[in-house]
C-alpha cells in the first residue's frame, strides 16, 4: 500500500513536471519562433541519427559498381557515389558522426571549461593568475591551428577528433565560467558553505557550478554548431574521421572535386547537410541566449 | 602613445615563447617520429643503423631541452631550421607561398569588409524591412555555410555552366594582374562571405545603437543632410566595434585559409600546413603554428591600437 502510494506520487510528479517542461518549450517557441525552427531540425537531426539503420535505403558502406555515379533517381533519391554507394544513406549515416563527435566534443569542453574556471575563480590569488596565464596561452592559437596541432600529436580518427576540437574550446568555456563565478565567490551563500566547513571541491562542485549553469548552457549550444563545422573542415582536410565512417566532410573530400561535372549531387548534399546542422543549432543557441540571459554574448 | 606601444609589444614576448613551448611539447611527447613514417612509406626495410643515423643528423637524438633550446635559438636569429620532410630551409619554404596567402587573406578581409560595412548599415537604416530579414539571414547563412563547400560550389557552377577551371599554378600579381585577380577572387569570396558574417551583424547592431544617440538628434536637428549625419557621425562612430570584431574573427579567416587553399588548389601556407601535419613534419608544424601565431596575436594588437587612435576616451593603460 504505502509502496504503492509513494509510486503514485513519483509518477504523478514525473507527469507533473513532463507538463511543466511543455510549456516552458511551448513558451519558448511562441516566443521565439526561429529558435523553435532550429530546435525542429536538430530534433529530426537525432531521430535521423538514431533511426539511421531503420530509414536509410541502404547500407552505407555497401559498393555497388553497377551503379556508379547515378543521378538522383526513385531508387536513389540523392544519387550514388564513385563508388556506387547511396548518398542520401551516408548523408543519414553522416548524421551520427557529426552528433556524436559534436556533442562529445562540446560537451567535454564546455564542461571542463567550466570547472577549470570555477576552480580558478574559487581559490583566486596564484592559482587564478598561473591558469589564467595557461588559458591565455591556448587563446592565442586561432582556433582550426590548436585543433589541427593536436590532430598533429594525436593522428586522425573518430576520438582524436573529438578530443582535438575539445581542446580549443576549454579556454573559450573557462573565461566565461570564470567570470561569472568571480562575482559568485563573494555571495554569502558561499561564505555560508565555507563557515559550515564544507571542502573546496563540495563548494566547487555542489556550490558554484550549479549555479553558472546559464552560461554553461549558452556555451555549450554555441560550441555545438562550431564544433560540427569543425568536425566537417578536418575530415574534409583528411585530418579527421577515417574512411569508411561515413562523414559529411568526407564525403566532400576527394572524389566529390573530381567528379564535380559528372556528378554534382556528390557534393552538394552533404554540403547542405553541414550547413542546415550548423545552421540549427547556430539559431537554437542564439535563440537560448537571448532567453536565458540577454546580457551574455558568446562569440 | 609611444610607451604603451612598447608595452605592447614586450608583453608578446613572453606569449610566443609560451606558444613555442607549448607547441614544441605537444609535438614531442608522444612516439612515432618522421623518420619511421619515411622508411615505412619506402616500403623496404631499414636497418636500425640507418635509423640512428638519419635521427642524428636531424637532432632528434639529442635530449629534449637541447632540442628546443637550439630551435629557440635559431628563431631568435630568424633562422628557423630545415624542414625534416623535404630538407629544405623551412624560411624558403615559407617565403615562396606567403606571398599567395597574404593576397588571398588581404582579397578576404576586403571582401568581408565590402560585404558588411555596406548591407549592415542598410539593415539598420531599414530595421525590421524585407531588406533587413534577408541581410540577417544572408549573415547568420555565412556562419553555417562551410568556406570549403562554398568554394566546391563556385567551382562547381563553373565547370557546368562556363565549362572553366580555375587554374592550377598560381601567377603573381606582378606577372599578369588580371590573371591574378580572376584566380584568387573566387576562394577569396569563398573565405570573405564567412568572414563577413559575425562583421555584419556587428555593423547593423551598432548602426542601430549609434542612431539613437543625441548627437544624432542634433546634427539632424540643425539641418545636416541626411547623408552627413550617416558617414561623419553614424559610421565614423559605429565603424569600431566592426573593426574589432574583424580582429576577433581573424581566427576564421585562417581557417578558411587553411581549407579554401586545398579547394582551390593553392599552394599557400594553409596547404603547406596540412601537409606539414600529414608528414609528421615537426620542425614545420612547429615553425607554422609559431607563425600563424604570431599574426593573430599580432593583428590583435593592431586591433587594439586601431581603436585606440579612432576613440580618444580609451585611454593606454
Amino acid at each position: 500500500m504505502a509502496q504503492e502510494n509513494t509510486l503514485a506520487a513519483v509518477t504523478h510528479r514525473s507527469k507533473r513536471r513532463l507538463y511543466r517542461a511543455w510549456i516552458l518549450a511551448w513558451r519558448f517557441a511562441r516566443r521565439r519562433p526561429l529558435g523553435a525552427a532550429g530546435a525542429v531540425i536538430i530534433l529530426v537531426m537525432l531521430a535521423a541519427a538514431a533511426l539511421a539503420n531503420v530509414i536509410s535505403p541502404y547500407e552505407p558502406l555497401a559498393t555497388d559498381y553497377g551503379a556508379m555515379l547515378q543521378a538522383p533517381s526513385a531508387a536513389h533519391w540523392l544519387g550514388t557515389d564513385s563508388f556506387g554507394r547511396d548518398v542520401l544513406s551516408r548523408v543519414i549515416y553522416g548524421s551520427r558522426t557529426a552528433l556524436f563527435v559534436g556533442f562529445c566534443a562540446s560537451f567535454l569542453g564546455a564542461t571542463l571549461g567550466a570547472v577549470i574556471g570555477v576552480t580558478s575563480a574559487y581559490f583566486g590569488g596564484k592559482t587564478d593568475l598561473i591558469v589564467q596565464r595557461f588559458m591565455d596561452l591556448l587563446l592565442s592559437f586561432p582556433l582550426i591551428v590548436l585543433a589541427l596541432v593536436v590532430v598533429a600529436v594525436l593522428g586522425t580518427g573518430t576520438i582524436n577528433v573529438i578530443l582535438a576540437i575539445m581542446v580549443p574550446m576549454i579556454p573559450r568555456s573557462a573565461l566565461v565560467a570564470r567570470s561569472s563565478a568571480l562575482s559568485l565567490r563573494e555571495t554569502p551563500f558561499i561564505d555560508a558553505a565555507r563557515a559550515l566547513g564544507f571542502g573546496h571541491r563540495r563548494i566547487i562542485f555542489r556550490h558554484m557550478l550549479p549555479n553558472v549553469m546559464a552560461p554553461y548552457l549558452i556555451m555549450l549550444t554555441a560550441f555545438l554548431g562550431q564544433a560540427i563545422l569543425l568536425e566537417a573542415s578536418l575530415s574534409f582536410l583528411g585530418l579527421g574521421v577515417a574512411e569508411p565512417v561515413p562523414a559529411w566532410g568526407l564525403m566532400l573530400s576527394g572524389a566529390a572535386v573530381e567528379f564535380a561535372e559528372r556528378a554534382p549531387w556528390m557534393a552538394i548534399f552533404p554540403g547542405i547537410a553541414i550547413s542546415l546542422s550548423v545552421f540549427a543549432f547556430n539559431l537554437f543557441g542564439d535563440s537560448l541566449r537571448d532567453a536565458l540571459d540577454p546580457k551574455l554574448r558568446v562569440g | 602613445m609611444g610607451r604603451y606601444i612598447l608595452h605592447r609589444v614586450l608583453l608578446m614576448i613572453p606569449t610566443l615563447f609560451g606558444v613555442a613551448a607549448l607547441v614544441f611539447l605537444l609535438l614531442r611527447v608522444l612516439p612515432g617520429d618522421i623518420v619511421e613514417l619515411k622508411y615505412a612509406g619506402s616500403g623496404t626495410f631499414a636497418p636500425k643503423q640507418a635509423i640512428e643515423r638519419e635521427k642524428a643528423q636531424l637532432g632528434l637524438d639529442k635530449p629534449l631541452w637541447r632540442q628546443f633550446v637550439d630551435w629557440i635559438g635559431g628563431i631568435v636569429r630568424l633562422d628557423f631550421g630545415t624542414s625534416m620532410w623535404t630538407g629544405r630551409p623551412i624560411s624558403h619554404e615559407v617565403a615562396i607561398r606567403l606571398e599567395l596567402s597574404l593576397e588571398l587573406a588581404l582579397m578576404a578581409t576586403l571582401v568581408a569588409v565590402l560585404l558588411s560595412v555596406p548591407l549592415g548599415t542598410l539593415a539598420a537604416l531599414r530595421q525590421d524591412s524585407w531588406l533587413d530579414y534577408f541581410v540577417r539571414l544572408f549573415s547568420i547563412a555565412g556562419l553555417a555555410i562551410p568556406s570549403f563547400w562554398l568554394g566546391i560550389m563556385i567551382i562547381l557552377v563553373f565547370i557546368i555552366f562556363f565549362h572553366w577551371l580555375p587554374p592550377l599554378t598560381f601567377t603573381s600579381f606582378w606577372v599578369s594582374p588580371r590573371a591574378n585577380l580572376t584566380q584568387l577572387i573566387w576562394p577569396a569570396l569563398a573565405v570573405g562571405y564567412r568572414y563577413s558574417a559575425v562583421a555584419t551583424r556587428m555593423t547593423r547592431s551598432a548602426v542601430l545603437e549609434v542612431l539613437r544617440e543625441d548627437y544624432i538628434r542634433t546634427a539632424r536637428a540643425k539641418g545636416l543632410w541626411e547623408k552627413v549625419v550617416l558617414t561623419r557621425h553614424a559610421l565614423k562612430n559605429a565603424l569600431l566595434p566592426v573593426i574589432t570584431v574583424l580582429g576577433l574573427e581573424f581566427a576564421f579567416l585562417v581557417g578558411g585559409l587553411v581549407v579554401t587553399e586545398q579547394v582551390f588548389n593553392l599552394n599557400g601556407i594553409g596547404k603547406l600546413f596540412v601537409e606539414a601535419i600529414s608528414q609528421r613534419d615537426y620542425t614545420m608544424v612547429q615553425s607554422l603554428v609559431l607563425l600563424t601565431s604570431f599574426v593573430f596575436i599580432f593583428v590583435n594588437f593592431l586591433v587594439d591600437l586601431l581603436n585606440a587612435w579612432l576613440d580618444p576616451r580609451i585611454r593606454y593603460q
